[in-house]
């Protein structure tokens, strides 16, 4: 750093744990006026806000799951619109791909004011091949891709204002309904990417499943999960403080929600619902006695959404930007930098030292 | 044949990401311009900014405010009376030798929002009979700030989110009320600092101009900012629901503002002013100054815009010279984009290779004062040996001079010896013939008495 030569700069903390004025009192009615006492500090959340609508947001969530698990239906439902195009039949062939695509479909969707740039990436051939050994591999190099992306913006010299964040917040993993137990490519994708992204695992096509079914077939998910030290969203390490471990002890508890998706709306006691109309009865989708994908709308959409895109950006971005950096520089230890901004003049005081022999 | 898993059809052994970024645009089914789609029903994102503030509440705040004016000028009051609390301190006296910036933060709370306030004072700004280098302190310290938090941005494992920032986001401008125009000092100031802060000029101690006076100076002073090229913060105009109050406020600028914590009872409430024997100034009145207008602007409408152009502004103007400086490039001449990692490779072998070089260069220095100095020690060793000689020699040629007149006093003593003996033995033979003669004579004597 340079040395000031005519200045002297000191730092002083003054009471940093308590407060210099603690708790002015109240808000003022029309702030502005009358009430002196108030400084109009927290109008800044007001202007937090004003800017958040003005730029808008941006979501990207990756469904995963063999194909006829009802993804395309799920998010349909979750946005309440045709975000996702579901693979109709038009020949065999085409239906099931010989390879996973990944197939990334953006969308501006707006409500009450709030603009959101929505973006469903799906993977049309996931587990749908005999062998599926390495099946994980492309949507990890799509996972890792987004993240390389983002940090090549980043450390450009000229960046732009707003960097686009394409990287992947969540990814929705189906499981087959079967009532048994995770199979070993559930178990071994699971695995290999709860390490890059947040992964919200749900029970597809919850309605062949009964509520006794559905129960054991969670706990013994909930088991197989904690045996692989596979740490889903909302991941245990990453709460921040004793209400955030309540509130996610008691979704943890939940998980893997039991989904029902539809996109069609039937008339149930006079009010028109989305909902499976079968022989036996019609499923309602928003009921939670029916199935829980009330629940998963609310976690992903209404009160996690945030923290979900928190997690991906200042812990799985980092975590890759640290292996990409370290691989590069062939530094073992994490702590250095990535450029050298040390002057030469620094570096001279070693080599003076053996050159005390001016003493003699 | 195992199927082959390709990524999007297209990039089959492509490394770059920018190719694979490609062929995912080819993927995807809309590009930037994303169509929009209309909602069938309650989705519930519009909590987002709900769920964005909340967070924030908890992390808390930070904001920097960086007071730049003559000593006397009201600078800490003004900021008590903005805070509405009182900072320590005791005015500053007018013997500084130089600028220092004196930097204090306070924790402030109001209802759920907590501010980490960094309140940095230039101490001595403007005392000094040469003040040719008073800015050069309070660039020095901004840039200090951007230096840090760009490092912090650069680490390896950084902390990004839990770094406290203290990089100035407005920069309070006090200018002397003399009612003419910018002191030089002034202008020279502004002109350094307007690209690296966001300035807010305000007048001080504007309760000595009066009202007519006051808006000749307000003229003055934007006509002369302008013509000098200062670039001052702008209260942002293009948010529709706070354009209009930002615009006519930056009609305004500079504000002339009055600084009191002082209370005084004015009809049935304690307001703040200043108590003068031809009446009183109240400091929240709008009539008497232009303090409620700052405080709106700069914390109750702006806050979260100075901190932006802090950000997207200044600092990556900071950063842009910066790395420019130290010779990274994003693109070199064939249009290729350099990789930061490359261009970090080069110059850390460059470097290492100067290293070296002036390691080499040291060693053998070193090595020719070591050969110095030896001849220089083996000179003064001959020397002190023929000295020795020498002295060895003198001294050898004293005691034999010394055994010469020894034995010379030896031989004289031995001769003295043998006479006396042989005196003596005359002596005695003498007396031997004289006793009788002595007798002979004693007798005489005797006889002749």
């Amino acid at each position: 750093m340079s040395s000031f030569k005519t200045s002297v700069m000191f730092f002083r903390c003054v009471n940093m744990s308590a407060p210099q004025h603690p708790h002015l009192p109240g808000k003022a009615a029309t702030p502005g006026a009358g009430d002196f006492s108030y400084v109009g500090i927290d109008a800044i959340l007001e202007q937090m806000r004003r800017k958040a609508m003005k730029q808008g947001f941006e979501l990207n969530i990756m469904v995963v799951g063999q194909s006829g698990l009802g993804k395309s239906t799920l998010m349909n439902t979750l946005f309440k619109s045709k975000v996702s195009r579901k693979s109709l039949v038009s020949t065999p062939e085409e239906r099931i791909p010989q390879t996973i695509e990944i197939k990334s479909i953006s969308h501006d969707i707006e409500e009450k004011g709030v603009r959101m740039k929505l973006t469903v990436i799906d993977t049309p051939g996931f587990g749908d091949q005999i062998n599926n050994e390495n099946c994980w591999q492309p949507i990890m190099k799509f996972i890792n891709d987004q993240y390389e992306q983002y940090l090549q913006e980043e450390i450009n010299i000229d960046r732009k204002k707003r960097i686009p964040d394409s990287r992947v917040h969540c990814c929705i993993y189906f499981i087959p309904p079967t009532g048994h137990c995770l199979r070993p490519l559930d178990v071994e994708f699971m695995r290999r990417l709860s390490k890059v992204v947040n992964i919200v695992p749900v029970i597809a096509k919850a309605d062949t499943l009964t509520l006794e079914e559905r129960d054991s077939f969670k706990q013994t998910i909930r088991e197989e999960l904690r045996a692989n030290g596979i740490d889903v969203y909302p991941q245990k390490e990453f709460d921040e403080d004793a209400d955030d471990r309540m509130i996610n002890e008691k979704i943890r508890e939940m998980i893997p929600f039991a989904v029902v998706g539809s996109d069609q709306e039937y008339q149930v006691n006079g009010k028109r619902l989305l909902g499976r109309k079968t022989k036996w009865g019609t499923i309602e989708v928003e009921n939670i006695a029916h199935c829980e994908f009330a629940y998963l709308r609310d976690l992903l959409i209404r009160t996690h959404m945030q923290n979900i895109k928190d997690i991906t950006s200042s812990i799985h971005y980092e975590v890759y930007r640290v292996r990409r950096l370290n691989e590069t520089n062939g530094q073992p230890n994490g702590q250095f930098s990535v450029l050298l901004f040390f002057p030469l003049t620094h570096l001279h005081c070693p080599v003076k030292q053996q050159c005390g022999v001016e003493q003699l | 044949m195992t199927p082959s898993l390709l990524y999007a059809a297209s990039c089959i052994g492509s490394s770059s990401p920018k190719k694979t970024m490609a062929a995912t645009e080819i993927a995807r089914q809309a590009g930037e311009g994303a169509r929009a789609v209309p909602l069938a029903g309650h989705v519930g994102f519009d909590s987002m900014p709900d769920q964005l503030v909340n967070k924030s509440v908890n992390h808390g705040f930070c904001f920097n405010i960086l007071c730049v004016g003559e000593t006397g000028l009201g600078k800490s009051t003004l900021m008590d009376t903005l805070f509405n609390t009182k900072f320590e301190g005791e005015p500053t006296q007018h013997n500084q030798p130089g600028v220092q910036l004196k930097s204090n933060t306070y924790e402030l709370q109001e209802s759920n929002v907590r501010l980490k306030l960094t309140v940095v004072n230039t101490v001595g700004f403007g005392d000094q009979i040469n003040k040719e280098d008073s800015y050069k302190s309070i660039v020095e310290f901004i840039d200090t700030q951007f230096e840090a938090y760009l490092q912090e941005e650069l680490k390896i494992k950084r902390t990004l989110h839990s770094y406290h920032d203290t990089r100035i986001h407005a920069c309070l401008y006090f200018i002397a009320p003399t009612g003419h125009s910018l002191k030089s000092l002034d202008l020279v100031t502004m002109k350094k600092l307007d690209s690296k802060v966001n300035i807010i000029p305000i007048i001080a101690k504007s309760d000595a101009i009066s009202k007519s006076e006051l808006t000749k100076f307000k003229i003055k002073i934007t006509s002369e900012l302008v013509s000098n090229g200062v670039q001052i913060y702008q209260f942002p105009t293009d948010d529709e629901t706070v354009a209009e109050i930002n615009a006519t406020m930056n009609g305004h600028l500079p504000f002339a503002v009055v600084g009191s914590t002082e209370e005084v009872k004015i009809g049935n409430k304690m307001v703040k002013a200043r108590q003068y024997p031809w009446g009183t100034v109240q400091v929240e009145n709008e009539n008497h100054c232009d303090f409620v207008k700052l405080r709106e602007m700069l914390i109750r409408v702006n806050m979260e815009d100075l901190r932006e152009q802090t950000h997207t502004r200044h600092y990556e103007l900071y950063r842009r010279c910066k790395l420019e400086e130290m010779g990274f490039k994003d693109t070199d001449p064939d249009c290729k984009p350099f990789s930061l990692q490359e261009t970090y490779e080069a110059k850390r072998n460059e470097f290492m290779g100067e290293l070296q070089k002036k390691e080499e260069e040291m060693r053998q220095m070193f090595v020719q004062r070591v050969k110095e100095k030896e001849a220089e020690l083996k000179e003064a060793e001959k020397e002190l040996h023929e000295k020795f000689d020498r002295l060895k020699k003198l001294h050898q040629d004293e005691k034999k001079k010394l055994e010469d007149k020894k034995k010379s006093l030896d031989d004289e003593l031995n001769g003295f010896k043998q006479k006396k003996t042989a005196a003596e033995l005359l002596q005695s033979q003498a007396q031997q013939a004289g006793g009788s003669t002595t007798l002979k004579r004693d007798k005489e004597r005797k006889n002749f008495f």
